[in-house]
């Protein structure tokens, strides 16, 4: 392999920009779960948040619309189920399977007529600072406005929980809905906020799938990443730095695998084809050994209905 | 016992009803059992464009798609051939044994398997295509036209028709560029446009110039005109997604078969046979060539698309080496069918090992 300093930030940005759909799905995931709710529609919100990007982007041609059109369409497919668990008070389990197969079904529906399109080309900043500093200019320069905003995520997302009184919130209702709601908390309002925001980012990291990372839509093109996010929530204990830290594990380990098979290094590709699982499941679980701090961070609630007696 | 005169008489009258019904409907029906979602844009998309030249040849067409290559086959095809289709037509090599299953319980009805070798009973049929020519006229544009001398080659899953394909792309290459290496990326994927983007990008920043690809999404393509390297498209003609990049695609063209293939049932001269077209056939269909490819090669690409056409030239002739330099097909000699259908060994310039 050739080692050198730019082909390094190369990989680097490659690893980073595999990563961002991973990160905003897991981060919006986060805040719904840490209000007790667990939401297993995340790959119907993002499939639902591709297709609508993508359909939006190529009728009205425009960027703006179509980002907000596909965070509203994944806001919209997760008000369903938001209505389901908190006011009809159904299942949480049942009802986001059943979400991601309405999310995998209705797109399809949706793509018919936009397989086969290719998609527009999606602003990219910086471009002008690309080759400036040797490693950290790929790394930092010439991505769309979504990667940068995926990697200010976690640390907002933990800002948000950890410093702010509506995150405060967020937090006393994922532990015990009934405390909160005795000190005055509508416990219902804020598990719906939260929904809806975890719709939000699915729909965004969809839509990045669909109009940045390839631009095209095809049925499934999600490939199982939603449950990937799903996954590193928990992984990661419910720390949005460890999502990022996980997802770039992740990212890393899918590509540097290829550039090993590239190279001809002789492992069997089906190991490396399992390690990114492996690895990223291993590194999370000894990051969070700490089971004080899990007891912390993990909501209490979650998953389980709350209803009050009116 | 009333209601048993009701219930026979009821069920006599809906056999009735369908008697009539069958003696009416003359038409013939044809059926597509589907690996895939129609939306894929790849393998089972090009099989439904070919379903809708059979609908435009004035034939009543049905569909079923995502069917599992399990006991759910089995069952998709019982219920079609139950509900008065006269030909079947299954897409996927995993349907073989299903398809002859069915065959057996519904003499009545043809069944047309695509890329097996099973024909069990008169009424099945198979057909596949000889992509291995497409792919090495691909040989030929990337060999005489890389400067890297490395060519990347995003792969699918270790089966004989992705081994062909890898063979003849190389050996077509190695004939006009003794000097070219293949590298061999196995995404252990037919479509996950995100992995395929990353594949083809581990590869260009290895070094190779020009990404052939046997997966199906567009994903690679247009990474490949991000990276302003050259790339061929799959299954159908992929330039729009990648004007600058595409030198050329290899299409999946089914449609003339099936057409033919529908109206023999309608006809009566119906038989069963096994078919593999390639370029001559119309099968395997090469999209335009893009400017971007000089002359020269133009003039060598249509020559040996001509001579691969007429059968004057075989994509695989000896001598050919396998990597550890034993001899494959012997000077002047050709592989044959057999041969081709169980290829499960690299050539001689192709780097890495197949995975078990």
């Amino acid at each position: 392999m050739i080692i050198d300093v730019n082909f390094v930030g190369l990989i680097i940005a490659s690893i980073m920009a595999s990563a961002v759909p991973l990160i905003l799905a897991s981060c919006g995931e986060l805040i719904t779960e840490r209000s007790g709710v667990l939401n297993l529609g995340v790959e119907g919100m993002m499939i639902i948040g591709a297709i609508s990007g993508f359909a939006l982007m190529t009728v009205t041609g425009n960027l703006i619309i179509a980002v907000f059109g596909a965070m509203l369409a994944g806001v919209l497919i997760s008000t369903i189920f938001a209505f389901l668990t908190q006011t009809l008070i159904t299942n949480h389990v049942a009802t986001g399977l059943a979400l991601t197969i309405f999310g995998i079904g209705i797109s399809a529906m949706i793509g018919k007529n936009f397989v086969g399109i290719p998609g527009k080309e999606f602003p990219i900043l910086f471009e002008s600072l690309k080759d400036t500093i040797p490693l950290l200019s790929p790394i930092l320069f010439g991505h769309s406005i979504v990667f940068y905003f995926a990697f200010a995520l976690p640390f907002i997302t933990s800002y948000f929980l950890k410093k702010t009184k509506i995150g405060l919130i967020v937090r006393a209702v994922g532990d015990s809905p009934e405390s909160a709601s005795n000190q005055g908390i509508n416990v219902k309002l804020v598990r719906y906020a939260c929904i809806l925001y975890g719709g939000a980012m699915c729909g965004l990291a969809g839509a990045y799938l669909s109009m940045i990372y390839t631009p095209q839509w095809i049925e499934n093109m999600t490939g199982g990443r939603g449950w990937i996010a799903l996954a590193l929530v928990v992984f990661s204990t419910w720390n949005p730095i460890k999502i990022l830290i996980g997802a770039m594990i992740f990212g890393g380990l899918t590509i540097i695998q290829f550039h090993m098979q590239a190279v001809g290094v002789r492992i069997p590709v089906q190991f490396l084809t399992a390690l990114p699982y492996i690895v990223t499941i291993i590194v999370l679980v000894v990051i969070s050994r700490d089971s004080r701090k899990i007891r912390l961070s993990t909501p209490s609630s979650l998953g389980k209905s709350f209803y009050k007696d009116n | 016992m009333h209601k048993l005169f009701i219930r026979s008489f009821v069920s006599s009258l809906v056999f009735l009803f369908t008697l009539t019904v069958a003696a009416v409907a003359k038409d013939v029906k044809a059926a597509f059992v589907y690996i895939g979602p129609t939306g894929d844009h790849g393998w089972t998309y090009q099989h439904d464009v070919g379903r809708k030249a059979v609908e435009a040849a004035g034939f009543k067409t049905t569909y079923v798609e995502g069917v599992p290559e399990s006991a759910d086959a089995e069952r998709v095809l019982r219920q079609l051939a139950n509900s008065g289709h006269d030909v079947i037509f299954t897409t996927s090599f995993g349907y073989m044994n299903p398809t002859n299953k069915v065959a057996k319980e519904f003499p009545n009805v043809k069944f047309e398997h695509a890329t097996g070798y099973k024909r069990e009973h008169p009424n099945v049929a198979t057909y596949a295509a000889r992509f291995y020519e497409g792919r090495a006229i691909l040989g030929t544009i990337a060999g005489s036209m890389t400067k890297s001398n490395v060519i990347g080659y995003v792969a699918s899953f270790p089966i004989p028709e992705v081994i062909r394909g890898i063979n003849s792309f190389t050996l077509a290459a190695q004939k006009v560029n003794p000097n070219i290496k293949t590298k061999i990326v196995w995404a252990f994927t037919w479509y996950d446009p995100g992995k395929e983007a990353e594949a083809a990008k581990a590869l260009i920043d290895q070094g190779a110039d020009i990404i052939a690809q046997h997966t199906d999404s567009t994903a690679i393509v247009q990474i490949a005109e991000k990276a302003g390297v050259y790339a061929f498209g799959q299954a159908s003609d992929m330039d729009k997604f990648a004007p600058k990049a595409v030198l050329t695609s290899v299409e999946n063209n089914w449609g003339p078969y099936y057409v033919e293939r529908v109206k023999a049932v309608a006809n009566g001269t119906w038989n069963q046979k096994d078919t593999w077209h390639g370029i001559g056939d119309g099968m395997v269909v090469i999209s335009d060539l893009d400017s971007a490819i000089p002359s020269n090669v133009r003039s060598k690409v249509k020559k040996l698309q001509a001579d691969l056409a007429s059968g004057k030239v075989h994509a695989f002739t000896g001598p050919i080496y396998d990597q550890k330099g034993n001899l494959m097909v012997a000077e002047g000699k050709t592989a044959d069918d057999g041969m081709l259908a169980g290829m499960m060994t690299y050539v001689k310039g192709v780097e890495g090992d197949i995975p078990k």
